[in-house]
């Protein structure tokens, strides 16, 4: 098995999640079912959107993997390669190859009460895991649910549908916030998310994990509310970017000290980073 | 005078210049003039020299200068390090620089290019009577390195301090362009075999552009992807368009300090693109780059009164 | 006993006899040194030759390596039927490749080079099918460079651990031994005929006098048990680095390097999907799309990768240092950085902390 060689996908369909049209969703299918089986992923691992000509993009998975036979992409448009796949459309063919990564410690997260705190696109992988979660036959595998979402403003939040279906859970408390809207009727927080986290979260009981996804600013403001309500380094997950070419722990970019965010990560727990040489 | 003694009097030249450096060097950094004095230093290698940031009286006294001071330490002077020469103070950083002939004028160019002001920087200047090949050493052999050989400025042409006494110049009638006449003779196809030849070692580790004053691009066009202009292999097309774009952005400007010549790990002699661009330079345009701080490169000034018919 | 002779006049007639079942590549003059190429017919590697500048990695690990084919849809905007074609690029030939006249350090660097290419997750085709096809046909260093520390890195002028044969220029002939079942093929092969006791002597005789001239590498006992993150924050990095001037010459010429990039080239609707060497001190390593950069500074660009070489690869794979002390990087830096100087700063700056710590 070569693992330089993609998938072959089709794009199912392209949905544009954010006002600014700078986020898009693309749903994915497998030219064969062996590759669809092939591609077993778990939640918080990610896939090298692979484009023949173009290039390739590491991007967290967004789909939990009960939502298969299709996967589900959310990708920022910022570069040469995203903004090719911006231009895409639906029934295009290109390639995807993973999955890729550690994904969240499921097995650590068991019968745990879950803390999940995202900023703007970074919730990507954070959807996969609820949606996972919720799931009638995985539910009861876990504790409590809370969820801290931010995003600049009500128009660039990502997953609307989503995130209406969960607010009208019992099993599941979310707390949406902007940092700012001149919305009227807004209902939900306004305020950044780690001001929101100190304010709505779950205070630690030994039996949290909190996990984290975010731009660096934010991880930065929420690290020290997570400390004050007693969430330990050891408990505290985080999802990391680098830049990345082969995805699979070879081509050697992706370092931080002795570890590879494509292999040993992209998930680590905060104990864990404050052992590297923090150049992420 | 023999050679043997030519070599001695240039030996006890040289060590009289780095005295001076050093010298120099402590003073203004005790008296507070510069935060940092950038300099040549030993190496592990008896052929090779390093380049140092001297910030104290002890660091002054490992400066050195000898016949193998082939870097020119203009390519150091970066905003980055302005920035780090000042760290905590609250003025615009000031550094000295020890700059021999060819040094001082990609200095002047620097200049008039606003890389830096004229204020930011010390020149400690170096009358200048060559380098040796490296090559050539690591052979065993002792050879004037190939632009020394045509050197036209051996005394800087701006400067501070001076750390020795000026050197006679050479003769401005040696023909100092034979290397490119040569080339010039070749029939096409035999010309265009001297190239492709020329470049066939090279591995893209752009060791000639980093080690260059004169390439400062924030990003080298080399490392566009939007659009990619060149190709990153070894194909002897992108190889050459490399070189041939370097030669032609470095154009009006170059100075033959052959500090890319000598960065070179495969031992790639590509001034030979360069030294056609100065050639067409001064024939062209009267223009030698860098000796005068009052004129600006050739290729990036225009004015009303230009001769040239091609622009009409 | 394993030992083989060939005399220098039977070299051609050898090697000629061995491409029947073998391709064979070794260093042949190449600009102004040598290299190593794959030899064509008739063509006999310079087993005279002192060292390469680039090294063998190249034999398995190319500049520029295409991985795949690729034809782009038709660009009319209507959705193909078929999906854009990923197909293997052809990359060697089938027969088994001898490198004759491999360098015992080089020949390590390869078994380094290996444990990236080949993790318990993942197996990189390309490397490994030609590192499974390699026959290593070594040539002892007689006199080694005095750049060469590779006895103190953990192989040597005259280290058998990594090589198939080990020969050693005796003179008139190679003398040497046979070390693997691939190395008494390809001795069979060739017809090197038995070497005699003599010549063990003379082998053994050559490797003491070798071994003697070969550079001792400064105390770097204390890198090993050192903290990482000590290492990482000592205060001589950015002296250290202050010379460097992020090019790539290092890290190409290094036999241990395996950082590379994936670009695509396309040329009226076909295309190549190419893996190519990179270097961890050029600006765009690292650099995030986004603009941020981890490693922003020359100077931690430099630190990274001799952290890299010097602690953070001995401390993941247990297998010695990242470096087989071939001198390269030390004759080809044009700014005069020297990694047994890092190592010592390094060793030192162990040696500070572990004395402020211990009581």
């Amino acid at each position: 098995m070569n693992p330089y060689k993609p998938f072959n996908v089709k794009i199912r369909d392209i949905l544009t999640e954010t006002e600014d049209k700078s986020l898009k969703t693309f749903t994915f299918e497998f030219a064969s079912p062996e590759d669809e089986a092939a591609f077993d992923f778990t939640c918080g691992q990610f896939g090298m959107l692979s484009i023949p000509g173009v290039g390739e993009i590491p991007i967290g998975i967004a789909s939990s993997p009960t939502e298969k036979p299709v996967v589900k992409f959310t990708v920022f448009k910022t570069g040469r390669v995203t903004t090719h796949l911006h231009n895409m459309k639906p029934g295009d063919f290109m390639g995807i190859r993973g999955p890729m990564g550690n994904g969240f410690p499921m097995g650590r997260m068991e019968k745990k009460n879950l803390l999940i705190i995202g900023g703007g696109f970074a919730f990507t992988t954070l959807r996969s895991l609820v949606e996972m979660i919720l799931q009638p036959q995985n539910r009861d595998r876990f504790g409590t649910v809370d969820v801290i979402y931010g995003a600049r403003t009500p128009g660039m939040l990502l997953y609307r549908d989503e995130l209406e279906a969960w607010e009208k859970r019992s099993d599941i408390n979310v707390h949406i916030t902007v940092d700012g809207t001149d919305d009227p009727d807004w209902a939900y927080h306004t305020g950044f998310v780690p001001m929101v986290t100190e304010s709505c979260a779950p205070k630690a009981d030994g039996n949290t994990m909190a996990i984290v996804c975010g731009p660096p600013v934010m991880i930065k403001f929420t690290r020290p509310v997570l400390r004050d309500l007693g969430y330990g380094d050891e408990e505290i997950l985080m999802s990391l970017e680098n830049r990345m070419k082969c995805g699979i722990g070879m081509c050697g970019r992706c370092n931080i000290g002795q570890e590879l965010v494509c292999g040993d990560g992209p998930v680590f727990t905060l104990a864990q980073l404050n052992r590297t040489p923090g150049e992420f | 005078m023999t050679t043997a003694t030519k070599e001695r009097a240039e030996n006890a030249l040289q060590e009289k210049i780095q005295e001076k450096i050093r010298g120099i060097a402590a003073t203004l950094l005790e008296n507070g003039t510069v935060d940092a004095v950038i300099g040549y230093s030993r190496g592990s290698l008896s052929h090779m020299t390093r380049a140092i940031m001297a910030k104290t009286r002890e660091d002054a006294q490992k400066l050195v200068f000898n016949s193998h001071c082939r870097m020119n330490l203009a390519a150091y002077l970066t905003p980055e390090l302005m920035e780090k020469a000042c760290a905590g103070k609250d003025r615009a950083g000031k550094v000295a620089v020890v700059a021999k002939g060819c040094d001082s004028r990609n200095m002047v160019i620097q200049i008039q290019e606003n890389r830096y002001a004229r204020d930011q920087v010390h020149i400690i200047g170096v009358p200048c009577t060559g380098m040796l090949d490296k090559a050539a050493l690591a052979r065993g052999v002792e050879q004037e390195q190939a632009n020394c050989a045509t050197c036209i400025r051996r005394n800087p042409v701006i400067h501070d301090d001076l750390a020795g006494d000026p050197v006679p110049e050479t003769d401005p009638d040696k023909d100092r362009f034979a290397d490119v006449a040569k080339i010039e003779a070749m029939a096409p196809p035999e010309k265009a075999a001297f190239f492709d030849d020329l470049v066939s070692g090279c591995t893209r580790c752009y060791a000639c552009r980093n080690a260059c004053p004169l390439c400062y691009c924030p990003t080298c066009f080399v490392d566009e992807a939007r659009p990619q202009w060149v190709g990153k292999t070894v194909d002897p097309t992108d190889v050459m368009t490399y070189h041939l774009v370097r030669a032609f952005h470095d154009a009006g400007r170059c100075t033959d300090c052959g500090a890319c010549e000598a960065a070179c790990p495969m031992d790639i002699p590509m001034r030979h693109f360069t030294r056609k661009t100065i050639r067409d330079t001064v024939t062209a345009f009267g223009c030698e780059a860098g000796t005068d701080p009052d004129k600006r490169p050739a290729l990036d000034r225009f004015e009303l009164k230009d001769p040239e018919g091609f622009i009409r | 006993m394993n030992m083989i002779r060939v005399t220098k006049q039977a070299v051609a007639t050898a090697l000629a006899k061995a491409s029947k079942s073998y391709a064979i590549a070794g260093p042949v003059k190449a600009g102004a040194g040598h290299e190593f190429r794959c030899l064509g017919q008739g063509q006999v590697p310079d087993l005279e030759y002192t060292h390469t500048r680039l090294s063998p990695k190249s034999l398995l690990f190319p500049q520029a390596e295409p991985m795949f084919h690729f034809k782009l849809p038709e660009t009319t905007g209507e959705p193909g039927d078929t999906p854009p074609a990923f197909l293997e690029a052809e990359s060697f030939k089938e027969a088994p490749l001898a490198v004759v006249g491999l360098r015992p350090w080089d020949a390590r660097a390869l078994d380094l080079l290996k444990l990236n290419f080949d993790s318990p997750d993942y197996t990189d085709p390309f490397f490994i099918k030609r590192y499974n096809a390699m026959v290593r046909v070594g040539l002892a260093d007689i006199h080694p460079d005095p750049e060469n520390f590779s006895l103190a890195a953990g192989s040597g002028p005259f280290d058998e651990a990594s090589v198939d044969i080990l020969l050693a220029d005796a003179g008139d002939a190679f003398i040497g031994k046979v070390i693997t079942g691939k190395g008494r093929d390809f001795a069979g092969a060739a017809g090197f005929e038995p070497g005699s006791p003599d010549d063990a002597k003379a082998f053994a005789a050559l490797k003491a006098a070798a071994e003697k001239e070969a550079d001792i590498l400064p105390a770097c006992d204390r890198i090993n048990d050192a903290d990482t993150l000590d290492l990482y924050h000592a205060d001589f990095w950015e002296a250290a680095a202050f010379s460097c001037i992020n090019c790539g010459a290092c890290t190409f010429a290094c036999p241990t390097c395996w950082c590379f990039d994936i670009q695509d080239e396309v040329n009226q609707g076909k295309g190549v999907r190419l893996r190519l060497w990179d270097s961890c001190m050029t600006d765009l390593y690292s650099a995030h799309a986004s603009g941020h950069n981890p490693r922003e500074k020359g100077f931690q660009r430099f630190r990274n990768r001799f952290m890299h070489k010097l602690k953070y690869f001995p401390d993941k794979y247990g297998a010695g240092i990242m470096c087989v002390g071939c001198g390269r990087c030390i004759t080809q830096c044009p700014g005069g950085i020297d990694i047994r100087e890092v190592m010592a700063a390094m060793n030192a700056a162990a040696a500070t902390v572990q004395q402020e710590v211990s009581p």
